[in-house]
C-alpha cells in the first residue's frame, strides 16, 4: 500500500533494558478498522502511545495523511483517544467534556454550541448534557468519550480497551454501535484490546503481538483459520498442535512422523524432507470416535475432560505420548459417542484440514534475522 | 481499640480519658478567654463583674495595631508565596519522575523539623549579611522558609486523588501544557491550595522565634505580647491571646471544611 492513510514505519521503544515495541510496521488505509491485540505487556498500548504521542518512539516514522507527526507534540497530533478509564473531566458536565476539544481548538461559540449538540443528539445524550459526568451509568459515560474524541473530526480515532469498563451485556451492546458507528463515519480506528471476541468482530484486520514484535496481521478469518505461529495458534485458541518430522516423496504423499505416529498431510509444497514441522488442527475439525478405523489421520487419545460451552462440548484429549488435543464436538455427537472420562478414544481429522505452521519452520530452519 | 482491651474497660472510660486530653489541652485557653472579659486589674476566679475595657485598650493601642498590621501582611504575603512554591514543589512530584525525587521531596519537607532557635540566628545571620535583617521582608522570607512545607504537604495529599490520564486526555484533546495544568490541575486542586493558603497563613501569624530574630524593631503580635509580658502582667494579654487564638482557630476549621468537604465528592479520582 503505497498511498496509505496512516503510516507507521519500524516503531520501537525500550524502557531501559526492556524492550516494549521491538519492531512495528503497518500501512493503515482509510477508514480501515484495526485491532491490536496481545496478552498484556505485548506492546499494543505502547504502539497505540507512540501513536498519540504520549511515548516518544526510539526510532520509526509515523505518518498520518501525508504528513510526518511523529515529531509533533502530543497537543498537536490530532489523534483523539478514548481511554481504558474513559478519563472524564469529573468536574465538568457531559457538554463542558464534550466541547473541551473544541474550545482548545479555539472554535467560537456558536460553531461549537452546533457540532456540540450534533453528537449529543447522535449518540443519545442529550438529556444528560448539563449533567455532571459522575452521575452517569457507564454505558452514558462511555458515550461521552465517543463524543468527546468525534467531535474533533479526527482522521483516526484511537482506542485503549474502551470497553473493558463495562459489564459483558453493556460491552457486547457498545461493540455494535461502535462497528456502526465508524462505517457511517468511514474514520479509520485503531483498536487496542486483549478480547478475541471483540477484536475478531470489530475489526477489518487484526494486528496480534507478544513480546513487544508482531506475530501476525491479517483479516479475522485469516488469523482464525490459519495462524501463522505457535503463539497465534495458542492465542486463538482451539487448535491442537502436533509436532512431527516431514517424511515421505514430494509429490504429493507426504506425511508427519510424530510420536503419536503417521499422519498424512495435504498442502505440504515447499516442505522438505526431514524437516521438523508443527501441524495444527482446529478443534471443529476433528472427529472423536471410541472405535478406530473411520478417518484418515487417527491418533489414539484417553479422554481427559468435557467442557461445555452451550451448543458445543470442548474435549480434551491426550495422546499415548503425552500431547493434548482439543476437539469440539456438538451435543448430540456426544450422546452418541458413549464415552466417560478416561476413556481410550480415536481422534481423527481430514488431511485437508490441518496445516503446518510457517513461523515454526522459519525459526527451525535458520536463526531468524530481525531487522535493526 | 485493640481487641483485647474491648472487653476489659468498658466504652465510658476512653471517653472520659479523651475529655480530660480535650480539658487539659484548652483549659489555659480558655481561661485566656475568661480573663479577656474580666472586669478586674488580676486574673483570678472569684472576678468583680463583666467588662469589655481590655479590648478597648487594646484596639486603641497604636503599637499593638501597627504589630497587629505587621503580623496581617506578613501572614499574607507568607501565605502566597508558600501556597505557591508548595503548589509548585507538589506538582512536579506528581508529574514527573526524575532521578533523586526521593531526595528532593525529603529536603523539601524537611525545614519544620529544624529546631527554631537554630533557624531563626542562621537566617538573622544571613539576612544580615545581605542587608535586610531587621525588615518584615526577611520575616516573610523566613516564614516562607517553614510555612511552603506544608502547603506542599496539603497539595500532594489532593493531587495523590487526581487521575494521571486526565492532564494527559486534556492534551490529547489538543490542550497545550498550560491550558491542561489551568482547566484539569488547578480545578482539582483548588480547595488543597486554599486550604495551604489559610494554614501558611496561621503558621506564619503565629510564629514567634523566627520572626523576634529577623524581624528587629518590626514586631509582629507574638513578639509584641512576649515584649509586653516581659514588663508587666498586663491583662489586654488575654485579649490579644483571644483574638490570635480565634483568628487561627478560625483559619484551621475553614481550612479543614473546605479539604473535607471536597475528598470523596465528585472532584475525587473515578472509580473506573
Amino acid at each position: 500500500m503505497t498511498n496509505a492513510h496512516l503510516k507507521m514505519d519500524g516503531l520501537a521503544k525500550s524502557y531501559g533494558s526492556f524492550i516494549a515495541v521491538e519492531e512495528f510496521s503497518l500501512d493503515i488505509a482509510q477508514g480501515e478498522f484495526i485491532a491490536i491485540m496481545g496478552p498484556s505487556g505485548c506492546g499494543k498500548t505502547t504502539t497505540l502511545r507512540m501513536l498519540a504521542g504520549l511515548e516518544t518512539a526510539d526510532r520509526g516514522q509515523i505518518t498520518l495523511a501525508g504528513n510526518r507527526i511523529d515529531q509533533l507534540p502530543v497537543w498537536e497530533r490530532e489523534t483523539p483517544m478514548v481511554w481504558q478509564s474513559l478519563a472524564l473531566f469529573p468536574f465538568m458536565t457531559v457538554r463542558e467534556n464534550v466541547e473541551f476539544g473544541l474550545k482548545m481548538r479555539g472554535i467560537s461559540g456558536p460553531e461549537r454550541k452546533r457540532r456540540v449538540d450534533d453528537w449529543l443528539e447522535r449518540l443519545g445524550i442529550s438529556t444528560y448534557a448539563e449533567r455532571n459526568v459522575a452521575r452517569l451509568s457507564g454505558g452514558q459515560r462511555q458515550r461521552v468519550a465517543l463524543a468527546r474524541s468525534l467531535v474533533l473530526k479526527p482522521k483516526v480515532l484511537l482506542l485503549d480497551e474502551p470497553l473493558s469498563a463495562l459489564d459483558a451485556h453493556m460491552a457486547i451492546k457498545m461493540q455494535g454501535e461502535l462497528k456502526t458507528l465508524q462505517r457511517e463515519l468511514g474514520i479509520t480506528f485503531v483498536y487496542v484490546t486483549h478480547s478475541h471476541s471483540e477484536a475478531f468482530s470489530l475489526a477489518d484486520r487484526v494486528v496480534i503481538m507478544d513480546g513487544g514484535r508482531v506475530e501476525q496481521i491479517g483479516s479475522p478469518q485469516d488469523i482464525f483459520l490459519r495462524p501463522r505461529s505457535k503463539f497465534v495458534a495458542q492465542f486463538v485458541g482451539g487448535i491442537s498442535l502436533l509436532e512431527g518430522k516431514v517424511r515421505g516423496k514430494e509429490d504429493g504423499n507426504r506425511f508427519l512422523e510424530t510420536r503419536d505416529g503417521k499422519v498424512r498431510l495435504a498442502n505440504c509444497t515447499g516442505l522438505s524432507q526431514g524437516e521438523t514441522v508443527d501441524l495444527a488442527i482446529r478443534a471443529d475439525r476433528i472427529s472423536v470416535t471410541v472405535n478406530p478405523g473411520w478417518g484418515e489421520n487417527e491418533i489414539a487419545c484417553t479422554l481427559i475432560s468435557e467442557e461445555f460451552a452451550g451448543a458445543v462440548v470442548n474435549l480434551h484429549l491426550e495422546t499415548t505420548s503425552g500431547h493434548s488435543l482439543v476437539a469440539q464436538v456438538q451435543q448430540r455427537e456426544l450422546d452418541q459417542l458413549d464415552a466417560s472420562t478416561g476413556a481410550r478414544v480415536y481422534a481423527s481429522w481430514h488431511p485437508d484440514d490441518g496445516f503446518v505452521l510457517e513461523e515454526a519452520r522459519q525459526t527451525r530452519g535458520a536463526p531468524k534475522v530481525r531487522a535493526a | 481499640m485493640p481487641p483485647h482491651l474491648k472487653h476489659f474497660l468498658p466504652k465510658a472510660f476512653w471517653i472520659a480519658g479523651l475529655a480530660l486530653v480535650f480539658l487539659l489541652l484548652y483549659a489555659p485557653i480558655l481561661s485566656a478567654v475568661l480573663f479577656s472579659f474580666s472586669a478586674d486589674r488580676f486574673p483570678s476566679l472569684d472576678m468583680s463583674g463583666f467588662s469589655t475595657q481590655w479590648y478597648a485598650q487594646v484596639l486603641t493601642d497604636r503599637a499593638m495595631l501597627e504589630a497587629l498590621g505587621n503580623s496581617l501582611t506578613v501572614a499574607a504575603i507568607t501565605a502566597l508565596i508558600a501556597t505557591a512554591l508548595g503548589f509548585a514543589a507538589a506538582y512536579a512530584d506528581y508529574r514527573f519522575r526524575f532521578f533523586g525525587q526521593k531526595a528532593v521531596l525529603a529536603l523539601a519537607l524537611l525545614p519544620p523539623t529544624v529546631p527554631l532557635v537554630i533557624l531563626g540566628l542562621a537566617m538573622l545571620a544571613f539576612f544580615s549579611r545581605i542587608g535586610i535583617a531587621g525588615t518584615l521582608m526577611a520575616v516573610v522570607a523566613a516564614h516562607v522558609v517553614i510555612a511552603a512545607p506544608f502547603a506542599m504537604a496539603i497539595c500532594r495529599l489532593r493531587l495523590a486523588q487526581l487521575d494521571e490520564t486526565l492532564e494527559t486526555a486534556a492534551q490529547n484533546l489538543g490542550a497545550q501544557p498550560h491550558s491542561a495544568l489551568a482547566r484539569i490541575v488547578l480545578p482539582h486542586t483548588l480547595p488543597a491550595i486554599l486550604a495551604a493558603f489559610l494554614i501558611t497563613f496561621a503558621v506564619s501569624f503565629d510564629e514567634y522565634v523566627i520572626a523576634w530574630f529577623t524581624g528587629g524593631l518590626n514586631e509582629t503580635i507574638p513578639v509584641a505580647v512576649l515584649t509586653t509580658l516581659q514588663g508587666q502582667v498586663d491583662p489586654t494579654i488575654h485579649v490579644i491571646g483571644t483574638m490570635s487564638f480565634s483568628v487561627t482557630l478560625t483559619l484551621v476549621l475553614i481550612a479543614l471544611a473546605v479539604v473535607l468537604s471536597q475528598s470523596g465528592g465528585a472532584m475525587s479520582k473515578e472509580e473506573t
